[in-house]
């Protein structure tokens, strides 16, 4: 037997926290490429400390929710999953965007625990953020007379936080389906407040890497780019915005094609997902205007 | 017994069964001669035939079905993992009604409470796993006696999140565990794994940790190796003074507040004063709720105290009391409109505040000094 586990941060506060984590889950579930899918949580339950015994099987892939290396996914999710002997050197990655997997045994449950690094930087991720684009556009093919804006917290918080925007930005530009990609930052230059000054484009999309709809890109980040006044009267998609329209995507952790990130890291680390990511691909594909 | 059951029992006898009284085994030939006649056992709550043929064995077992088909329910029909079989045989109460009249309870439905949780098991003739699957039916423990007709039905286990995610108000409930579990739903006619699923939704962890407890082997931690654990602004709740953790344990772990029975103490000397609760099921370390209020109290109860002058009449210094107790119990929305007799009624405490405040919010007039010599 094989099992996900998907651990994510969750919330006390916001009741949607954990909703993309759940809709993933649901996803991957539906293609029976594991025994057991389940998700745990730094806030909500179950927690981490308790993840690993929630599962039967004893072969279990844990894939963490998490946008970028760091605190989180090198300190906390495996000191709480308990994993023996963990060292983060063994993910061997070292530029803050590579960590691939690496297995344990957890000194509380008696199962081989294969840890991957986050969804955050696995390379499908530039995939999402594109799907991202293509759903708040509905267009599939948007790309050309468009900017692209991938906007993530800065270095304040995470040193590997803006590596992670910045590696996939550069990776999308160089496919060289947008007319313009820039990373932008909510703490530090070139910020999110000043969108319009870094591009020429007539349409940016602006696609926020977070894992959940919450505080930043639903208050803070609306207001700041000045999509609106006040949050809570909402805002048009697209909104137009120093004579250009920004087509605000909100969290890309809400994209259904996520899931695809989530079984590829599982993969990676040696799960047998079988033809998962492609049904999953296909399923979350994002349709075109209808035809008439 | 179907046919296929009978098959599958006495393929299992090759290693051996031993489920709720009936047992059943294979001999091997001895030094490895070849199968012959008499060398199957089957007993059935301790009368014990042994030495038999192969269809004489398969026609004890057709003559005992219910005990047969009891077995292939629990050999075919239920979940892996042994805590989640040890759940669903303590639902039925195999600990205290043995075969065959545990069957026959069964018939009109065997009940078990988990948390806010009720639990009904029965027969279900037409189940996955032959005759003697079972069905479980699952609903708030308060509405066991509403007409189900009453009771918004569901049959997906996975709705449970979104039942279990807000409370009657519409307010979220990060603690699982707390005993705030709307009403107004239930899920008629569960299967087993479905039934673990739906109960691992409404209280995650709770079945292992539940089981882990009963097998003698329940990891806890207590409140000093959480807090030593934590790191970044966390770290800090390892300061929180000894006392403080008992206010912490009065004021979150106690059974008005969370179904868990706390199974952590101070450290492994020093039990705490509050109450553990009654709970079913163990609650093994402070859980994240915990150790994110201690944060704050541990913030709180650096500051040092200081004496303030208050001019209160004897009622006025009782109502604030009775506003705190109001709010500490959670019985605030239930103050009656217009019952000023009550301390925490709306307009008493806009009375208070009016008579007592200052433009600034200050009780009495009196200021807040905040830091050492202000």
């Amino acid at each position: 037997m094989q099992a996900l586990v998907i651990v994510a941060h969750g919330s006390h506060l916001n009741p949607e926290s954990s909703a993309p984590t759940f809709a993933h889950a649901d996803t991957i579930r539906a293609t029976s490429a594991f025994d057991e899918v389940r998700e745990a949580f730094w806030k909500e339950e179950p927690h981490f400390r308790e993840a690993l015994r929630t599962v039967a099987a004893d072969e279990v892939f844990v894939v963490p929710l998490f946008i970028s290396e760091g605190y989180f996914t090198e300190e906390v999710i495996p000191r709480e999953l308990r994993l023996e002997g963990w060292d983060v050197t063994d993910w061997e990655s070292g530029d803050g965007v590579s960590a691939s997997h690496a297995t344990y045994t957890a000194d509380d449950v008696e199962k081989r625990v294969h840890y991957a690094g986050p969804a955050g930087t696995h390379d499908a991720m530039s995939d999402v953020i594109v799907r991202r684009a293509e759903s708040v556009s509905g267009d599939p093919d948007v790309g050309e007379g468009f900017g692209l804006a991938v906007v993530g917290h800065g270095t304040k918080r995470n040193e590997h936080s803006a590596r992670a925007i910045e590696y996939h930005a550069d990776r999308i530009r160089e496919r060289g389906r947008f007319d313009e990609v820039e990373a932008l930052f909510m703490d530090e230059e070139p910020e999110v407040d000043d969108v319009t000054e870094y591009f020429d484009s007539d349409d940016v999309v602006v696609v926020p890497l977070f894992v959940a709809d919450g505080y930043h890109t639903q208050e803070d980040i609306p207001e700041d780019m000045g999509l609106t006044e006040d949050y809570r009267e909402g805002w048009e998609t697209p909104a137009t915005v120093d004579g250009q329209q920004i087509w605000y995507a909100g969290a890309v952790g809400t994209e259904p094609l996520m899931a695809d990130v989530l079984l590829e890291r599982a993969a990676d680390a040696g799960a047998d997902v079988g033809d998962a990511i492609e049904q999953v691909r296909e399923g979350t594909r994002v349709s075109g205007p209808a035809d008439d | 017994m179907e046919d296929a059951q009978l098959d599958a029992f006495v393929a299992a006898a090759e290693d051996g069964v031993d489920c709720d009284g009936l047992v059943a085994a294979r001999r091997s030939g001895g030094d490895g001669q070849n199968e012959a006649a008499g060398e199957y056992v089957f007993a059935v709550d301790g009368d014990r035939r042994d030495n038999l043929d192969e269809s004489t064995f398969r026609s004890l077992a057709s003559d005992h079905s219910s005990y047969g088909g009891n077995w292939y329910f629990w050999e075919r029909g239920v979940p892996p993992g042994d805590d989640r079989v040890a759940f669903l045989r303590w639902l039925e109460g195999t600990d205290t009604t043995q075969l065959p009249e545990r069957l026959d309870r069964l018939e009109s439905g065997v009940h078990a409470t988990w948390g806010q949780l009720h639990v009904t098991v029965s027969l279900d003739p037409d189940g996955d796993a032959g005759e003697y699957s079972r069905q479980y039916a699952l609903c708030h423990a308060d509405d066991v006696t509403s007409d189900g007709a009453d009771l918004t039905e569901y049959h997906d286990p996975l709705d449970a999140r979104e039942l279990s995610k807000l409370d009657e108000d519409g307010r979220y409930r990060p603690l699982k565990t707390a005993p705030t579990l709307q009403r107004g739903w239930h899920f008629p006619d569960l299967g087993p794994h479905e039934l673990v699923r739906a109960v691992e939704c409404f209280y995650p962890a709770t079945i292992p940790n539940w089981y882990r407890e009963g097998e003698g082997d329940l990891d806890i931690d207590n409140w000093r190796d959480t807090a030593e654990r934590q790191t970044g602004i966390y770290e800090v709740v390892e300061e929180l003074p000894r006392e403080a953790v008992e206010w912490v344990a009065q004021a979150c772990c106690v059974d008005s507040q969370c179904l868990k029975r706390r199974e952590w103490e101070y450290d492994d000397d020093e039990e705490l004063a509050a109450p553990a609760g009654d709970g079913e099921f163990p609650c093994r370390e402070p859980c994240s709720l915990v150790v994110a209020a201690a944060r704050k109290w541990t913030i709180l109860e650096g500051e040092s105290e200081r004496t303030y002058e208050f001019e209160l009449t004897p009622s006025e210094k009782n109502q604030l009391e009775e506003l705190i107790d109001a709010v500490a119990d959670g019985r605030v929305d239930d103050v009656r409109e217009a019952d000023v007799g009550d301390g925490a009624n709306r307009y008493r405490a806009r009375y208070l505040r009016a008579k007592r405040f200052d433009e600034d919010g200050n009780l009495c007039g009196v200021e807040t000094t905040n830091g050492d010599g202000e």
